[in-house]
């Protein structure tokens, strides 16, 4: 292991991470919203909309990410649609995540007991403050461990975003390894510079997984 | 101009390359699925076993793989282990010496979450009506067990299937790089590659939907 040569390459995986985390970051939001959209589209029975959104969830959740960016990328220009590297990025990954995201929320709504949502249209709350007061706080609470699951999957996803030819991690890791030769010492701080990103987000799904146990109605989960 | 692009796909062998191309991801898809349900399994006991030691490597290879993006896993063993160890493994080796590293790990934390969600009075009341211990396997637990677990397994199935994309990325001739051949062959065709990736998309999606379609169908069926 050559220390020297790990200690003068940290910048550039900082470099590196700072792409990856940006763009992934921008991506779970964007596929956070779509997921609930889509969930609540599914969830309320909208009139042809929840069939669009199953549609969707179905085929993004069925191929894998490298397709869908090739598609972005490579395919979609020469049908005359010309998208950024950075856009196909965001793209993909909300494209891809949006379906995940859905169906974690999805599992979230499905827990909370349809009484509670009669209850609530009972007190006269409008449909939109059943969702904000009644249903999300409830249905949010279940979901978090497997939207942060989400999280962590999305921005492992961000790896493939090299062959979109951005300096992300991966990207910044192989450009090292076909031009030094020092192969062991580049996947080396690749591996510890995705952990470094990882293992926050690993903690803080702990840290919030604990302290929304007992969110629940009733407490009923707790048993 | 579209419909000429799409003329491609069926000119000459094409559609049977790409084809050939897709049987080599699930090629490797399939075998990994079969070593990581049996490796799984062995997993799974271990992670359930008394010895701490045990259990804290399995804890740890868990993690590295919910960590490590499959990517630099398959980098790690394609391009490091040559220079760490001086094996030579070829594409689809890496390929499936990482995705089942990968499958067997998250394969066992489904075996072990299923076998610790049955409550414990189920043994003992199969007990207290005076099953014997393999009659109490075979009735009891195994049903109950079969029921959680295969939904799970046959949804980390698509995603071990869906993953294999990646192959492409270590020099593996497979669907992706089939298609990019014949993009590259038809370079006179302007939209030649908009339709082979939509192509490459669709075969995905015609493998994963059904199975991902009969996981659901599943989980409905076992919830009632």
């Amino acid at each position: 292991m050559d220390w020297e040569f790990i200690g003068s390459h940290i910048p550039d995986y900082a470099a590196g991470a700072w792409v990856t985390l940006r763009f992934g970051l921008c991506g779970v939001g964007c596929a956070m919203a779509l997921g609930l959209i889509c969930c609540l589209l599914r969830y309320f029975r909208v009139p042809v909309l929840k069939g669009a959104a199953r549609g969707y969830i179905e085929l993004a959740r069925n191929t894998p990410l490298l397709v869908q960016l090739f598609f972005l990328y490579a395919g979609l220009p020469r049908v005359g649609i010309r998208l950024s590297a950075e856009a196909c990025a965001v793209i993909g990954l909300t494209f891809l995540g949006g379906a995940y995201m859905a169906e974690a929320f999805r599992s979230g709504l499905e827990s909370v007991e349809k009484s509670q949502r009669e209850a609530g249209e009972c007190l006269g709350l409008t449909r939109w403050q059943n969702i904000r007061y009644i249903l999300l706080p409830q249905a949010l609470a279940t979901a978090v461990p497997a939207l942060f699951a989400n999280v962590i999957f999305l921005i492992k996803e961000t790896s493939m975003f090299s062959v979109l030819a951005m300096m992300d991690l991966m990207n910044v890791a192989d450009t090292l390894r076909t031009s030094g030769g020092r192969t062991v010492e580049v996947l080396f701080m690749l591996a510890a510079a995705y952990l470094a990103l990882l293992l926050p987000v690993s903690l803080l799904a702990n840290l919030a997984e604990r302290r929304l146990r007992y969110a629940g109605f009733g407490n009923q989960r707790s048993v | 101009m579209q419909d000429l692009g799409i003329s491609v796909l069926f000119r000459g062998v094409n559609f049977q390359r790409l084809l050939l191309g897709l049987w080599v991801t699930l090629r490797i898809a399939l075998i990994t699925i079969g070593i990581s349900i049996v490796l799984g399994l062995l997993f799974g006991i271990v992670m359930m076993s008394r010895s701490r030691a045990a259990r804290s490597v399995c804890r740890v290879w868990l993690e590295i793989v919910r960590f490590m993006p499959q990517l630099v896993l398959l980098y790690l063993v394609y391009f490091g282990f040559a220079r760490l160890f001086g094996w030579n493994l070829d594409g689809e080796a890496s390929a499936v010496l990482v995705f089942s590293f990968w499958g067997t790990a998250e394969m066992g934390d489904l075996f072990r979450g299923a076998l610790t969600s049955i409550p414990r009075h189920q043994r003992e009341s199969a007990a207290a009506l005076g099953l014997t211990r393999a009659q109490i396997n075979r009735y009891i637990l195994l049903p109950q067990t079969v029921r959680r677990l295969l939904p799970q397994v046959i949804n980390l199935s698509t995603r071990i299937i869906k993953t294999t994309a990646l192959v492409k990325m270590i020099n593996v001739t497979e669907v992706l790089k089939v298609g990019q051949q014949i993009i590259g062959q038809f370079y006179r065709e302007p939209s030649a590659a908009f339709w082979v990736y939509a192509a490459v998309f669709l075969l995905y999606f015609l493998i994963c939907w059904p199975i991902s379609l009969l996981a659901g169908s599943l989980e409905r069926r076992y919830h009632e």
